[in-house]
């Protein structure tokens, strides 16, 4: 018997190449390429008044110079689009007032580190030897910085977007504030999520070439959607989209910020490459990626929520105001992941959710893994645990009251979700999920030794925090699948890969679909010569879409495989199974040659009748060799040659994945310091299809999630500059700081698709902050309700609180601090 | 548009053992080792993820010591003996004892910042070939990994010294317990 491959901890089948320096990154291409570098605003806000280049016409390698000037003159004198506005890519009615920034800056810059001058020259160095020496004068205009300027709006961003607000939402479903009005108990919660960044390894990369003589342009990029950016470039640059070919090689990391698209440089690199007829490569710098790619996360949030004396919700409203930066080129898809998936695992009674989407003279903010979810199972869960500590109930108690039951499945929220289908649960075991982590993680001792480290001086909290993942979003992914007449199957499909193990985890899949040896198995992902309708890789979405997708290309094959080798075998196709490569009766044992099995190579030399041979495979597909009725056609109407399939998977909306976390800290009573004794996770992405990159998943989250809540923020200044864009000043972890995670599991297949799977990309991610302001909440006996925090923010909630100025929690693990409150309980100002 | 012109920059002959093997380069005195290793001698598994010393990915060994290829010039280290992580196979081509514990204990996810972490860990266990979880901890403590969570980085280091010993012969005793067990 074939071993079944899906649910196995196989070893990747990338690794042998990454573990030898043999993978292929972006940089790694293009040796003798012309090299790019750019120059980019140092101010925040402020207009252009005029570039000049002569000091810089001297250097030796220089090769061009270019601005929004030659973009314009370039359109004008053919029929390139590049000095309109990049793309907004997902439109919005309620997008009211989008704004998208120019390849090169046209009169205005809006932030630090747009790009104004792209600079050509024989290596990087000579580039920015160049950049060095080109002048730009700026008249330096007001920059709004940060969610207060924004709001106030004292200043402008865009003097044409009144109030800097570029969108404004509200999704209700019930009357929410009538509910919390008439609720017997009322909390009001304002919360404050900082920046934070993506941060892959290896930053964007762009390397192009033009082959003149063949009209064809190649595109290599760093990229999550390299199909989409393959429809953006034959667009901007007028290049017939037959003629244009983009691949995503190796990319070290993605979490989010390379699926925004087309990037400045994914069309001012391939431009140059015609223009100049020679290969151009970029490839971005740690500072670029800073200040010129994508951040996420910074919200300020307003709960307000009603219950009932069992903690029960009976109304909620949310209000969020979401810092996009200086433009909206991915519209508004991280305010309202926020703003629906902040209900978590809940009923929440009567909801409304509304977002204000503004304007500041900052990076774009763009999904980074979790997209928004952080922030909503932050307000969502430091809501549970004030309405515990308001009622003086355990809070997993209060979480439990509120859970939506197994048998509600599916669960109509009656609200719309990021991909403007409705918001609707498909399955899911909440109570099991909790019970799992409490078991893992010994909540209900903890109190106990809550109170012994309490006896030895020691601080000591913990906190938990709950989340539901709206995974594999549409519109669809597609996959083909070919058996060679060698016996190797080969697999593409057209969405990207980041490091998460695809190539692994689709050949598993197939795999066991096919009956063949997973090591038979080659997938290609992010090839559009290979592979050309694709969506992309965002939203923990590849296990759905494309695992899906390869699983029936993967039937199809199968089918037609059987159907042939029945013609061959004289068999009832239903008689036929396929073990190990070899299609054979059913129940007779292996024996190769005999008339009772047929391998799949030979199918597949069968699948293409030939006149001509090559070796001695092809030789039996021959016309003589075939033989076969004169009267019928050797490739019957309905049928193609070749032993292959392609076939497409499109959900009619998301699966949900949830999980829980929980940690252990123990905060420095002098220095604040805040460790983190333990960290448990339970996970429920439906069946697993390879268990250990699923684990590889999570603790890598997990360990984005801890940089998310103790160390990585973007530290603007009011000017605009980002004060710590480098990894010295950006802290993100290092082994030193991420915690050994302990991980459960529990399975419940998604009915909506045929392998019963959900995401599990962004999951370890998304909690983080919550569980851990629950777990210093609980250490320190007040209300942590701003994320991140570092040990002296730490320190100086301390002197406030010891000031009497933030409220004591009533009720903590192992103590009883008698009267307070988590927020004040304020009436209804309305 | 001007004119491509060559590089008058001055230029500086240097010559590398690199895995084994004598390399020439043609120089300016800015060149970095992580850019000559990469795009003049066309090793690219040595990469470069912050250009200022930090996160480790362009780690190569000097004369046997872990160094950041993006802190030192290339003329700088002219005569020096240098392994990357293409030179971390074993002799006859196949994976070396870290770069089979990557794999076997999943210690990668893009496989980015993985060289620096594998030439850090191949010195290391030649200084301490019996680590503890603990030092095992300490030993990649000076490598950025955005993907992994480290975990199975931890769990590869312990592994890899595993493997090292079997194959010296050396049942040894294991302090480190078995490679894939870390617990807190």
């Amino acid at each position: 018997m074939t071993t079944r491959m899906i649910g196995e901890p196989i070893p990747r089948r990338e690794d042998p190449r990454l573990v030898t320096g043999q993978g292929r990154y972006l940089d790694d291409l293009g040796a003798g390429a012309l090299q790019v570098a750019f120059v980019r605003s140092p101010h925040a806000h402020a207009r252009i008044v005029d570039i000049d280049v002569t000091d810089a016409l001297d250097v030796d390698g220089l090769v061009a110079i270019y601005t929004y000037e030659d973009l314009a003159a370039a359109d004008e004198a053919g029929s390139s689009h590049l000095s309109e506005p990049l793309p907004l890519l997902i439109p919005h009615p309620d997008l009211t007032h989008p704004r998208t920034a120019y390849p090169l800056a046209r009169d205005e810059v809006n932030h630090v580190g747009e790009p104004v001058v792209m600079v050509v020259a024989t290596d990087r160095y000579v580039a920015e030897d160049v950049c060095d020496r080109i002048r730009v004068n700026y008249e330096v205009l007001p920059a709004v910085v940060g969610l207060d300027a924004a709001i106030e709006a004292t200043h402008l961003v865009h003097p044409d977007i009144p109030g800097n607000i570029g969108a404004h939402m509200v999704q209700e479903r019930g009357d929410a504030r009538a509910a919390i009005a008439a609720a017997p108990h009322r909390l009001e919660l304002d919360l404050e999520i900082e920046r934070s960044a993506s941060m892959p390894m290896e930053g964007r990369g762009v390397y192009a070439r033009w082959d003149a003589d063949d009209r064809t342009l190649r595109v290599y990029t760093s990229t999550q959607a390299a199909t989409s950016v393959r429809a953006a470039i034959a667009a901007k640059l007028a290049v017939p989209i037959d003629r244009v070919e983009v691949i995503a090689p190796d990319v070290g990391g993605g979490f989010g910020v390379k699926v925004v698209h087309p990037w400045p440089e994914e069309v001012l690199i391939p431009w140059a490459a015609m223009r100049l007829g020679r290969e151009v490569k970029w490839t971005e710098d740690r500072r670029e990626h800073f200040i010129s790619s994508a951040h996420e996360r910074g919200q300020k949030q307003k709960v307000r929520v009603g219950f009932d004396d069992d903690g029960r919700l009976l109304g909620m409203e949310f209000q969020v105001w979401h810092d996009h930066g200086a433009y909206t080129p991915y519209g508004l898809i991280v305010p309202i992941i926020t703003t629906t998936q902040v209900l978590g695992p809940y009923k929440p009674g009567a909801y409304r959710g509304e977002f204000w989407s503004l304007y500041t003279n900052t990076v774009i903010v763009t999904p980074y893994r979790g997209a928004g979810r952080p922030q909503g199972c932050f307000a969502m869960e430091r809501t549970m645990d004030a309405i515990a500590d308001y009622l003086g109930l355990d809070r997993t108690v209060v979480r439990e009251r509120n859970f939506i039951q197994p048998e509600e499945m599916p669960y109509d929220h009656g609200l719309v979700f990021q991909d403007g289908r409705g918001l609707v649960y498909d399955s899911g075991n909440y109570p099991a999920l909790l019970d799992k982590l409490k078991a893992l993680v010994g909540w209900d001792s903890f109190a106990e030794y809550a109170e012994q480290a309490r006896a030895e001086g020691r601080r000591v909290g913990i906190g938990l925090a709950c989340y539901v993942e709206g995974t594999g979003v549409g519109p669809y992914e597609g996959a083909h699948v070919r058996v060679e007449t060698t016996g190797e199957v080969v697999v593409a499909t057209g969405l990207t890969t980041q490091g998460q193990g695809h190539q692994t985890m689709l050949a598993q899949i197939v795999a066991d679909e096919l009956g063949v040896p997973v090591e038979r198995v080659t997938v290609t992902t992010g090839d559009t010569r290979r592979f050309k309708y694709a969506v992309g890789t965002f939203a923990s979405r590849t296990a759905v879409m494309s695992g899906n997708a390869a699983a029936l290309a993967a039937r199809k094959v199968r089918a037609k495989a059987l159907r042939i080798a029945s013609e061959a075998l004289e068999v009832d196709p239903s008689d036929l199974e396929i073990v190990d490569g070899v299609v054979r009766v059913r129940g007779v044992p292996s024996s190769p040659g005999a008339k009772t099995e047929i391998p799949l190579s030979t199918v597949a030399v069968l699948s293409n009748p030939l006149r001509y041979a090559f070796d001695a495979e092809a030789a039996r597909a021959t016309q003589f060799a075939v033989g076969g009725s004169s009267e019928e056609p050797p490739v019957a109407e309905d049928d193609e040659p070749g032993l292959e399939a392609v076939d497409y998977y499109s959900p009619p909306r998301s699966t949900f994945a949830a999980g829980m976390h929980a940690a252990i800290v123990e905060t420095d009573p002098e220095t604040a310091e805040i460790k983190v004794l333990r960290y448990c996770v339970v996970h429920d992405c439906g069946n697993l299809i390879n268990p250990r990159i699923v684990e590889g998943q999570i603790h890598g989250g997990v360990a984005q999630g801890v940089g998310g809540a103790l160390y990585e923020r973007m530290v603007y200044d009011s000017a605009g500059q980002l004060l710590n864009a480098s990894f010295m000043d950006f802290l993100m972890p290092y082994a030193s700081e991420v915690p050994t995670v302990e991980t459960d599991h529990l399975q419940t297949p998604s009915p909506l698709n045929p392998l019963g799977v959900k995401g599990a990309g962004e999951a370890g991610v998304i909690p983080a902050a919550a569980v851990f302001a629950s777990a210093i909440s609980d250490a320190e006996g007040f209300a942590i309700t701003r994320m991140p925090i570092s040990p002296s923010e730490l320190f100086e909630l301390r002197e406030r609180f010891a000031a009497g100025e933030i409220p004591p929690l009533r009720s903590r693990s192992g103590h009883i601090s008698g009267e307070g409150r988590f927020v004040r309980a304020k009436e209804d100002s309305r | 548009m001007t004119p491509d012109r060559g590089p008058t920059e001055q230029t500086h002959d240097i010559s590398l053992t690199v895995n084994g093997v004598l390399r020439q380069a043609r120089v300016p005195a800015r060149r970095l080792l992580s850019d000559c290793l990469r795009h003049d001698l066309g090793l690219t598994g040595t990469h470069v993820g912050c250009e200022h010393g930090v996160c480790g990915a362009c780690t190569v060994l000097v004369n046997g010591q872990p160094m950041r290829s993006c802190l030192l010039l290339a003329v700088s280290v002219d005569g020096s003996e240098i392994t990357t992580v293409e030179g971390c196979t074993d002799p006859d081509g196949s994976l070396g004892p870290v770069q089979r514990a990557f794999m076997e204990c999943h210690g990668l996810q893009c496989g980015f910042c993985t060289p620096g972490f594998i030439t850090t860990i191949a010195a290391y266990l030649r200084r301490n070939p019996n680590p503890t979880p603990e030092q095992a901890r300490e030993a990649i403590g000076g490598n950025l990994c955005r993907c992994t969570g480290y975990q199975n980085i931890v769990a590869s280091v312990l592994r890899a010294a595993e493997i090292m010993r079997e194959e010296s012969g050396d049942a040894g005793v294991p302090a480190a317990g078995h490679g894939r067990g870390e617990r807190a």
